[in-house]
């Protein structure tokens, strides 16, 4: 698999990049394989509260809808807002420019429950 | 990741489809390719050049004997009569005495007593029962689907590719036409000149054993895309092609299902045709509506509201990749159901502007002039 070692991983395929208190939260490349051709992003609006295991957003292929399920708790900073646009980055680039929010952290900790690139691949490998 | 369910059927293509490294899905009790590259791509892939989709999940019923022609044109709705040459072909709904619609299917007219039926692989049991019960003495019913293969090439190049495996002295069939050949010399098969996408092309008829290399052959060619199930509903979608579970069902007879079409005025002694009559008299209660969505992605079972209220559920509903936005069928109340009907469609927990249309959605330049 090899997903970038630089960040975070969630059970629900999120990927999480820290840069000081502020984290930068996408959906994994694996994630965009299983969706398929990504055609529509629903996401949340700056200064939006982003609960812990709670649904943010929405992303759609083609054939299903998927929810996007919050990896950590804190107040949403900045959001990628390109993607309703040209939905198709997070096929393309997942770990880059298909970037979906930038998230302010009120609970450092919460980071360390994630897993590790390594984990993560495994984990994914397993099914 | 590949997890298959045992009482799934496969198609003589599955070990290809694995090789192509096709996601596969359950689909009316068979494990289909749902996509290859993605289903955008193979819906580009069908408007723009040409691509190849296996269908042999669909069930074939040879129809033969001195009361075939009666047989049919009693069970079905078109009328086939208008199948004057052997080689015609026409689409045709089979109805229930009430009117219901029992099937869609297409009946090609293979020899001077002979039919070939191709119906819906989700109906194929349900199909052979009720011609099982009506079939009279003095007709032949055989269900040929398991020892044939159904292989769709259809886009702008399609006819070229055709043309160069069947060889230049081969006649290409005229539009819902049927014609056999030999693919490569040594293969051989049907080709009709049927689809289901809105562009040119045929559909091969081949037997299982053979489907491989003609697989195989097709895909030879650089401009030939291997499509899956995705890409094939996109497609009609767009065209606005009804499909049978979702546009039509035992629930809703040809009028209400806007194919009066399928159903000609001057036709009678066919079952259902009482009901038919009815429904063309009155004005049906509902009627099914094309829809252009913006700001979300219909599915089936959304909400359709007017003016807030709910007047409907999503039938068909996908992304168009052509219009690059939703685009939706829905059962309305008549009187909603003309050009322009601004309605609502209910996306989880927001709504999408709705706005009805004539079908088809997209307008193809293959079949133009046809």
């Amino acid at each position: 698999m090899g997903h970038p070692s630089d960040r975070s991983y969630s059970e629900d395929h999120e990927w999480v990049l820290v840069q000081g208190d502020v984290v930068t939260v996408g959906i994994t490349d694996f994630a965009q394989d299983q969706l398929g051709e990504v055609v529509y992003i629903e996401l949340p609006s700056t200064g939006d509260t982003m609960n812990q295991g709670e649904t943010f957003g929405e992303i759609e292929s083609v054939k299903s809808v998927s929810e996007l399920i919050s990896p950590l708790s804190g107040e949403i900073v900045e959001v990628n807002s390109a993607l309703s646009d040209t939905p198709e980055t997070v096929n393309a680039d997942p770990h880059g420019e298909g970037w979906m929010v930038k998230v302010r952290l009120s609970d450092a900790a919460q980071i360390d429950a994630l897993m590790s690139a390594g984990e993560y691949d495994s984990f994914v490998t397993k099914g | 990741m590949h997890v298959s369910d045992p009482d799934l059927k496969r198609t003589p293509l599955h070990e290809e489809h694995l090789m192509l490294g096709a996601r596969m899905v359950p689909f009316a009790g068979w494990e289909m390719p749902v996509q290859y590259s993605g289903i955008i791509d193979e819906h580009r892939a069908v408007r723009s050049s040409a691509g190849v989709f296996d269908v042999s999940h669909m069930a074939e019923f040879r129809v033969s004997g001195e009361c075939a022609f009666d047989f049919l044109q009693r069970l079905l709705t078109n009328d086939l009569s208008r199948l004057s040459e052997v080689g015609s072909a026409q689409y045709s709904l089979m109805l229930e005495h009430d009117g219901g619609i029992i099937d869609d299917l297409i009946v090609y007219r293979t020899g001077d007593l002979e039919y070939l039926v191709i119906a819906n692989a989700g109906n194929h049991e349900a199909d052979a029962e009720w011609f099982l019960k009506h079939k009279p003495a003095g007709v032949e019913f055989a269900d040929e689907s398991a020892r044939t293969a159904l292989i769709a090439l259809q886009g702008p190049l399609a006819l070229g590719v055709i043309q160069e495996l069947c060889g230049v002295e081969w006649e290409v069939p005229q539009r819902f036409h049927v014609a056999s050949a030999t693919l490569d010399s040594t293969v051989p098969c049907l080709v009709a000149r049927t689809g289901y996408t809105g562009e040119d092309g045929v559909e091969i008829l081949c037997r299982s054993v053979d489907a491989p290399s003609v697989w195989r052959l097709l895909l030879s060619f650089p401009e030939v895309t291997p499509c899956g199930l995705g890409a094939r509903d996109t497609l009609r979608i767009e065209m606005g092609y009804h499909l049978y579970g979702n546009d039509m069902d035992r629930t809703r007879n040809p009028i209400s299902a806007g194919l009066g079409w399928v159903v000609p005025a001057s036709k009678s002694g066919y079952i259902g045709e009482e009901a038919v009559a009815a429904a063309r008299d009155g004005v049906p209660a509902t009627r099914l509506a094309f829809l252009v969505v913006e700001g979300g992605i219909p599915r089936p079972g959304h909400p359709v509201l007017h003016h807030g209220a709910v007047v409907g559920n999503v039938a068909s509903g996908t992304f168009s990749p052509t219009l690059d936005t939703g685009i939706a069928t829905a059962y309305l109340p008549s009187e909603l159901v003309s050009e322009g009907t601004e309605l609502e469609v209910e996306i989880r927990s927001k709504t999408a502007r709705a706005t009805i249309v004539r079908p088809p959605f997209v307008k193809t330049t293959s079949l133009s002039g046809q």
